[in-house]
């Protein structure tokens, strides 16, 4: 019995953690295609969204007690709003001029900017982690039993996991129906095809890019909020990380589609979490690199992805 | 590889002692049998068996999206064939089965070069340079695998050697001035030739080109026929060729192969080739003649003697 | 000198700075406007709306200059300029503690940055000015950045031209540099810093530069250089003691072994993943670097993990050890070089020797370097950076290619980490962070793709000056990401990128005839 309550534990960690990497992943992603580049600075985005969380946290705090639904609410708008203009600043300062380089120029560039804004961070809140203390407490408790040594060992579903496993789904949906079904979403999709040709018939490339940039920011910053709630801390330095493993999981989903993205996150969190939990703890950044190399080897479209037929 | 290699080594000794070439019953240099390609459902090729001598032009022609390039990409090994062999003659060794060597191997150990439709040249490399890239495996050596060239020992004779003969090839194309400048910086035309001098300085018994009329003004492509024609009569090799332009086909090919939609639809000289029904109607389809694209009406008009320059 | 801006553009003009005041706001008042400050028991929010307030004011005062320099009002600009410039630069120099209540901003270093733009802004549009002749107009100035970039591109083509020049004379300052009056252990310890910088920088250059490929993580050949080194020349490494060794071995046999392991690190790491995209293959070299850096923390049998290997020796000379603090024991069994010599020890001898030695296998490098690039390998690495295709066709093994090409790259990597671990006396994994490859990969980018003598410029600019002014350690990482991301959109080969071919038909001077070829 305890065996499977371990199990169920891990299980519902993974899938935690697997939401954030599959909504930052899913920024990776959408910005890979739509101009072919690998938006390096995304990971700083999620940070720059848990600092945001944070502060409009501590504010509402200061400003008295809020019906916390309503806070959240409030937090979750605000992180949105002020990363998605870090999204769009950066595409507009740093990556619009690059669009015709080399993929590389455009890569070196983005990790130009990734540095500047973790220092950014840095310089500006200090190096210090930040805590933030829990918002949500409570859950119910799904197994009960005890472990090897006797002691009570509880499984529960916290209220916070259910929160994020809910607005994850919500998101996801809301961002297909998005991706799908509008005029936006269908812009996006020739922009993808071809550019210039999308240009021709009258689509406004710049805009259309520019909004890919602040949907992944967006994205990020629900991720960061999440983060936040479900870590309670944060420093100029998860960004690079959770950008990393972030990015393995676009690749594992199979880079440019959507819900790739989000399966390659949840795959992506619950190897981490599982290598963690069975074999060892400070391996598993090495089990995720891993996989990456793996994946970009044996399967570079990944699980979802489109063949790409080398053109001569 | 074990079955193969009986059957070549009998092949193999019917090269061999060679001195007299012009024997009649001379194995033709390149054979393509039952040649099939497939990616995922679409059959690019299929089932196309043709013949390529020695000192001949072979022309391969055929309407777009015939699967023309695809067999050129089977050839030099950017695709492995689904189904098919491809050998090559060499005098005095085994033949070569193209489709199972890896792609470089087919330029340095088979002798097969080729162009690109899209062309291919190191742009930042000047001229000079881009033919000296070409003879990198003999030069490789001389230069002992690298550690002998460091401090110089006999590299530079060998070095010499490779320069005089990108300056023959350079006079051939008429732009020994040119050798210092930058590839990139040649007009389109002149690209051209440059890339087929370029494959020429790999040494090869087989020459493939992809297109090299393309976007060639009347006179750079008589130029081109000239230097063709030189080729095969001057270095006695075999040259395969994808073309759009009948000036080109009609007037330089020995035989001509015409594909459509992925099959084999007429092989012979271009006299053959020209009366085919099978040809006319996969060019005409069923329609009238105002329907003919100009390329065609000009090619059914002008009968193959005209050189490029009398268009409509 | 009115402002004289076409009444149909003036709604323009204000959604302009309108729009830019908001961005601005927007990106500003969250992280710059509240600063979370721990106090005891948890933390707070700090206000600082002041300095919001100062970077919206900034950013308008900006957007105006550039709009008015684009109707052609420059004469407004250069005088507004000129005269924040100077405003600035007078209170920044004399006007004491005084002025930091009115400043924008609390950081001096902020406060120059203004005054240079506001300089750089006055100077700037004086020129244009000049150029037109006519103080305004409407003026199309498409032309301007390109003649900038002409400027560089004929800067960066004399020096790549006289490179044997200034490479002689940059050695012969480097040869006298530790006899010069004035200078100090600490600008010697500097200099060596600074040299082992231009190793990695010229290492990484061969793997980026000439052969295109973007190596994220070539910090994994400099920790495993460093660690090499270190598992045999320290006599407190984990593997001597199992070894049952008491004494580390020679710096001379250490050095050339951390090399051969780098290389064979990079053959190994390589090997798998060459064949990737470009892209991606940036990523991966990056998951390498992390994986050896977690295994370093981890393996605490073999590295000592986070508490890393310490007591590594400096370089013997002719046998002798040229170490000063020796306990007893090991005192009986070697012999100092100063002693032998019968000088007083002098911790600055040992560093000056350390400099020679890092000086000599940098130049080393160089002669490699230059010497590679016209043998058929090195044009095989800039063929495969130009066309991998192509070459395919032409007969290049690109893989072989590829992992020369990242075999020698890590091989000085390794090396340059031998000469961080004696320099430092300790390695740990906390030196071979992501930040090392990326500051690596900004001396690169810095310098110029392929340049030599850019990689110098830049390791002095990049790592040099921080070390002399301390007080700008603290935005020098700031700063690398801020200059990467300008080089690429200004200049994306790199500041004093310019190629010269590897080989001429015609010598140098018929190039002038045919005109273009840079």
């Amino acid at each position: 019995m305890y065996h499977v309550a371990y199990f169920l534990d891990q299980l519902i960690n993974g899938v935690t953690l697997g939401a954030i990497y599959g909504l930052v992943a899913i920024g990776y992603t959408m910005v890979y295609g739509i101009i072919g580049m690998i938006n390096f600075a995304h990971g700083e985005i999620f940070m720059i969204a848990s600092f945001v969380s944070l502060i409009v946290f501590l504010l509402l705090g200061l400003a008295g007690g809020v019906w916390l639904p309503l806070a959240i609410l409030i937090v979750l708008l605000a992180a949105m709003l002020f990363t998605a203009v870090y999204g769009w600043t950066l595409e507009r300062v740093a990556y619009r001029r690059l669009r015709a380089s080399p993929r590389l120029a455009a890569l070196i560039t983005a990790i130009g900017m990734s540095i500047f804004l973790q220092n950014y961070v840095q310089l500006l809140q200090g190096a210090r982690n930040k805590p933030l203390p829990p918002q949500i407490t409570g859950g119910v408790e799904v197994v009960n039993t005890t472990n090897q040594a006797g002691q009570a060992y509880a499984v529960s579903l916290s209220y916070l996991q259910m929160l994020i496993i809910v607005l994850t789904i919500v998101l996801m949906v809301v961002f297909t129906v998005l991706i799908t079904r509008t005029a936006l979403g269908r812009a996006q999709r020739a922009c993808e095809q071809d550019r210039s040709m999308a240009a021709l018939l009258g689509i406004n490339v710049d805009r259309t890019i520019a909004l890919t940039f602040v949907m992944g920011a967006s994205l990020a910053a629900v991720a960061g909020l999440i983060f936040m709630l479900r870590y309670g801390a944060t420093d100029f330095f998860v960004g690079f990380l959770t950008g990393l493993k972030a990015f393995t999981a676009a690749v594992l989903g199979g880079i440019g589609s959507l819900p790739g993205a989000m399966l390659g996150g949840l795959l992506i969190g619950l190897i981490e979490v599982f290598f963690a939990g069975y074999f060892n703890l400070e391996y598993k950044d090495v089990a995720t690199f891993t996989v990456l190399v793996l994946v970009l080897i044996f399967r570079p479209t990944g699980l979802l992805g489109k063949p790409d037929i080398e053109k001569v | 590889m074990t079955a193969a290699a009986g059957d070549s080594v009998m092949n193999g000794s019917t090269g061999n002692g060679s001195a007299a070439n012009d024997r009649a019953d001379r194995r033709p240099l390149l054979t393509v049998e039952h040649l099939t390609m497939r990616f995922g459902g679409l059959v690019a090729i299929d089932d196309v068996s043709f013949r390529a001598e020695d000192r001949k032009i072979t022309a391969i022609i055929g309407p777009n999206g015939a699967g023309k390039t695809t067999v050129f990409n089977c050839l030099t090994g950017f695709y492995k064939p689904t189904v098919g062999r491809l050998t090559l003659q060499r005098e005095g060794r085994m033949p070569a089965y193209l489709e199972r060597m890896e792609g470089f191997r087919i330029a340095s150990e088979a002798r097969v070069a080729r162009t690109f439709q899209n062309i291919r040249l190191f742009p930042k490399m000047t001229l000079l340079e881009n033919l000296v890239v070409a003879q990198h495996n003999k030069l490789m050596r001389a230069s002992g695998y690298t550690v002998r060239g460091l401090f110089g020992f006999g590299y530079g004779r060998e070095e010499q050697k490779a320069v005089e003969q990108a300056r023959y090839w350079l006079e051939q194309i008429g732009l020994v001035d040119r050798a210092d400048d930058d590839a990139d910086s040649l007009p389109y035309g002149d690209q051209r030739r440059l890339e087929i001098a370029r494959a020429m300085c790999t040494e090869p018994v087989l020459l493939c080109l992809d297109e090299p009329a393309a976007g060639l003004n009347p006179r750079e492509s008589a130029d081109l026929n000239a230097l063709l024609t030189f080729i095969r009569n001057e270095h006695r090799i075999g040259i395969l060729l994808i073309e759009h332009d009948m000036s080109v086909v009609m007037q330089i090919s020995d035989h001509i192969v015409v594909l459509d939609y992925g099959r084999k639809i007429s092989d012979g000289d271009p006299e053959f080739v020209r009366q085919d029904p099978a040809v006319i109607r996969a060019y005409l389809g069923e329609e009238e003649e105002e329907d003919l694209p100009d390329i065609v009406r000009q090619d059914l008009s002008a009968d193959g003697a005209g050189g490029g320059g009398d268009r409509p | 000198m009115a402002v004289n801006i076409p009444p149909a553009d003036r709604k323009g003009v204000l959604i302009e700075l309108g729009g830019t005041a908001l961005v601005v706001f927007a990106l500003t008042v969250s992280l710059v406007g509240f600063h979370i400050k721990d106090i005891s028991g948890g933390i707070t929010l700090d206000l600082r709306f002041v300095d919001v307030a100062s970077a919206v004011a900034i950013a308008i005062v900006v957007r105006g200059w550039l709009i008015l320099m684009r109707h052609g009002h420059y004469r407004i600009v250069t005088v507004s300029a000129a005269a924040v410039a100077v405003l600035l630069i007078v209170s920044l120099l004399f006007g004491g503690a005084g002025v930091q209540t009115w400043l924008p901003f609390k950081a001096k270093l902020l406060q120059w940055l203004l005054a240079i733009l506001s300089a750089g802004f006055a100077v700037g549009s004086a020129v244009r000015m000049a150029r037109e002749g006519r103080p305004a107009g409407s003026a199309q100035d498409g032309a301007v950045p390109d003649e900038q970039a002409a400027l560089m591109d004929r800067v960066s083509a004399q020096v790549q031209r006289n490179a044997l020049w200034i490479g002689a004379i940059l050695f012969l300052a480097a040869a006298v540099f530790p006899f010069m009056p004035g200078v100090n252990l600490q600008y010697l310890d500097i200099a060596v810093l600074v040299l082992t910088y231009i190793m990695l920088g010229w290492g990484l250059n061969i793997v980026v530069g000439l052969a295109g490929l973007l190596d994220l993580g070539y910090v994994a050949f400099y920790a495993v250089g460093a660690y090499s080194f270190a598992l045999f020349a320290s006599p407190d490494s984990p593997l001597l003691q199992d070894l049952g060794w008491t004494e580390g071995v020679s710096f001379w046999l250490c050095l050339p072994f951390a090399g051969l392991m780098a290389a064979l690190a990079g053959v190994a790491l390589g090997f798998p993943v060459l064949r990737l995209r470009g892209d991606y293959l940036a990523i991966v070299t990056l998951g390498f670097g992390e994986m050896i850096r977690v295994t370093l923390l981890n393996f605490y049998s073999l590295t000592k993990g986070p508490d890393g290997i310490s007591n590594i020796p400096p370089p013997s000379l002719l046998g002798y050890s040229t170490q000063s603090k020796m306990d007893e024991e090991t005192l009986e069994n070697t012999t100092e070089f100063h002693t032998a010599m019968g000088w007083e020890f002098d911790q600055a001898d040992t560093t000056i020797l350390l400099y020679f030695v890092i000086l000599a296998m940098a130049l080393a490098t160089n002669f490699f370097t230059v010497r590679v690039r016209k043998l058929p390998v090195g044009r095989a690495w800039e063929a495969l950076r130009e066309d991998e295709i192509a070459c395919r066709s032409l007969g290049i093994n690109p893989t072989n290619t590829k992992l020369t090409a990242f075999g020698f790259g890590a091989m000085f990597g390794g090396f340059a980490g031998s000469f961080f671990a004696t320099r430092q006396t300790f390695v740990s994994p906390e030196s071979f962070t992501f930040i090392e490859s990326a500051v690596i990969l900004a001396i690169v980018v810095l310098g110029g793709f392929g340049s030599q003598i850019g990689v110098v410029v830049a390791a002095f600019l990049l790592i040099g000056l921080p070390e002399i002014f301390r007080e700008l350690q603290e935005y020098r990482m700031l700063f690398f990401g801020g200059s990467m991301v300008l080089i690429m959109l200004w200049r994306p080969a790199g500041l004093l990128a310019h190629r010269e071919p590897t080989i001429r038909m015609h010598g140098r001077r018929a190039r002038a005839s045919t005109g273009s070829g840079g």
